[in-house]
């Protein structure tokens, strides 16, 4: 019996890294292009907090970019239910 | 029959020592949204304490760590886990006196070991578990989730720099509720678990049920009700304290954080790891700081937080083998029933301290003036 569980602690980060950051990221990358497009608002370039541009392209990159947090997150609720509940042993 | 009496009442105290943990934690899912404003403190209570009944139900692995991972379950008695859950509670209602996010599972699992020790000595514990599955994953997880959380924070900077602060600002709020949410799933999955192991426990000492067996239906439901009630009252103090008095937050920042709790306690509860989700937020708060250039964090605040963790596993044991030895020398049910009654006390004296400086949802996003209670004076006494 080992003190530590590597491999779990292991898995825990990379994956930890994956959901925790990765997925905001995308989310963020998924507001950047929202805001492209005509009515593109710049750093500095007043206090507007409207959210979308207007540009076509962007915002099905965004939509897409959603989608896949989304995704993400569903699966990954999914597989905690899996690993949670083991078919009872024989 | 005097067992069923005792086991009813252990059943009680458990559900009772849950509303504590649902309480105390509300603030690790909602105390940034609260901060940052994504939520109104009262809606933000009320949909943690939903995602905590349903997360109760999505994992049942952490439930299984506390029922037989920590103590031999043939060397403990019903009297033990009454006793246990003395200390864990005592302690839970006395680091929220004092705003201090403490980890309730630390209190709960530091009672019955407590409580084991004075009862049967130290091979009644199973020292392998309580390192490998509480002690360690107590060291790494806030490490782990500090990490992330400052890798999330830079990229959503980085990524998010071309936006105004506005449209930034209002973007990752609604990230932020949503990130929110899972934490207090999450919180379900780990928490609610651990009251389940106690109530499991109990129920296997008394021979109601198998020792390998799991949490029963009627446990699960009880104990996701219990806590998501806790959790809807709310820990004003605390999330006053994780909110305001760590680091400042920004939306990003609590986006950060929380995506970074959730995925750490999600991951963790699957591997049957009980951490502290205490622990997994601040460190996740903490990070979010170092991840922002700029960023102050608060480390005296911190180091107050540490030294309550380090002390929160012994003196919860110290209450808890106290308890026990107390009802020990008075005797079967009485003993219990009035380790129970003094339990009851103590928690009033505690809730009528704590009406002295109250902090509620009016007042728990006031300016941090280094103590719990806004616009007071540090509390007098201990």
């Amino acid at each position: 019996m080992s003190w530590i569980n590597l491999s779990a602690i292991w898995k825990i980060v990379v994956f930890g890294l994956l959901a925790g950051a990765g997925l905001p990221a995308i989310f963020a990358m998924g507001l950047y292009s929202l805001s492209r497009g005509p009515r593109v608002q710049t750093a500095g370039g007043g206090d507007s907090d409207g959210l979308v541009g207007g540009s076509v392209v962007g915002m099905a990159v965004a939509a897409l970019c959603f989608l896949v947090v989304l995704a993400a997150i569903g699966w990954g609720i999914y597989e905690v239910y899996q690993i949670g509940h083991p078919a009872p042993a024989k | 029959m005097s067992n069923t009496f005792v086991l009813v009442l252990v059943v009680i105290t458990a559900l009772g020592f849950d509303f504590t943990n649902g309480f105390h934690d509300t603030a690790n899912a909602m105390a940034t949204s609260i901060a940052t404003k994504a939520l109104s403190p009262r809606l933000a209570v009320g949909i943690s304490g939903v995602l905590n009944l349903v997360g109760a139900f999505l994992s049942l692995a952490v439930a299984a760590t506390i029922a037989s991972g920590l103590v031999d379950t043939k060397l403990v008695t019903l009297t033990v886990v009454a006793a246990g859950l003395a200390g864990g509670i005592t302690w839970n209602l006395l680091t929220w006196l004092f705003g201090i996010p403490s980890s309730s599972s630390h209190a709960l699992i530091g009672g019955v070991i407590g409580a084991t020790l004075a009862a049967a000595g130290g091979h009644a514990v199973l020292w392998h578990g309580l390192v490998s599955k509480v002690v360690l994953p107590a060291v790494f997880s806030p490490i782990i989730a500090a990490l992330v959380a400052a890798t999330g924070t830079y990229l959503l900077y980085r990524i998010s720099r071309s936006l105004t602060d506005g449209a930034r600002g209002h973007g990752f709020r609604i990230g932020q509720i949503g990130s929110a949410c899972l934490v207090s799933l999450a919180h379900g999955t780990n928490d609610a678990q651990k009251t389940m192991g106690v109530i499991t426990l109990a129920l296997i000492v008394n021979k109601s049920v198998p020792a390998d067996s799991k949490a029963p239906f009627w446990v699960i439901l009880s104990c996701g009700l219990a806590i998501s009630i806790g959790t809807y009252l709310g820990g004003w103090r605390v999330i006053r304290t994780l909110g305001k008095g760590l680091v400042e937050i920004e939306a990003p920042q609590g986006m950060a954080a929380e995506s970074a709790s959730a995925a750490v306690i999600l991951l963790s509860s699957s591997f049957g790891y009980s951490l502290s989700t205490t622990h997994v937020a601040t460190g996740s708060i903490i990070g979010t700081g170092l991840g922002k250039r700029g960023a102050e964090v608060r480390w005296n605040v911190a180091g107050r937080m540490a030294t309550a963790w380090v002390f929160t596993l012994p003196s919860a044991a110290l209450v808890g083998a106290g308890a026990y030895a107390l009802a020990h020398v008075i005797g079967g049910t009485t003993g219990v029933v009035i380790d129970l009654v003094i339990l009851v006390a103590v928690a009033t004296v505690i809730y009528l301290r704590s009406r002295a400086n109250k902090v509620d949802h009016n007042n728990v996003n006031d300016e941090w003036t280094g103590s719990a209670a806004p616009a007071e004076p540090e509390p007098a006494a201990a």
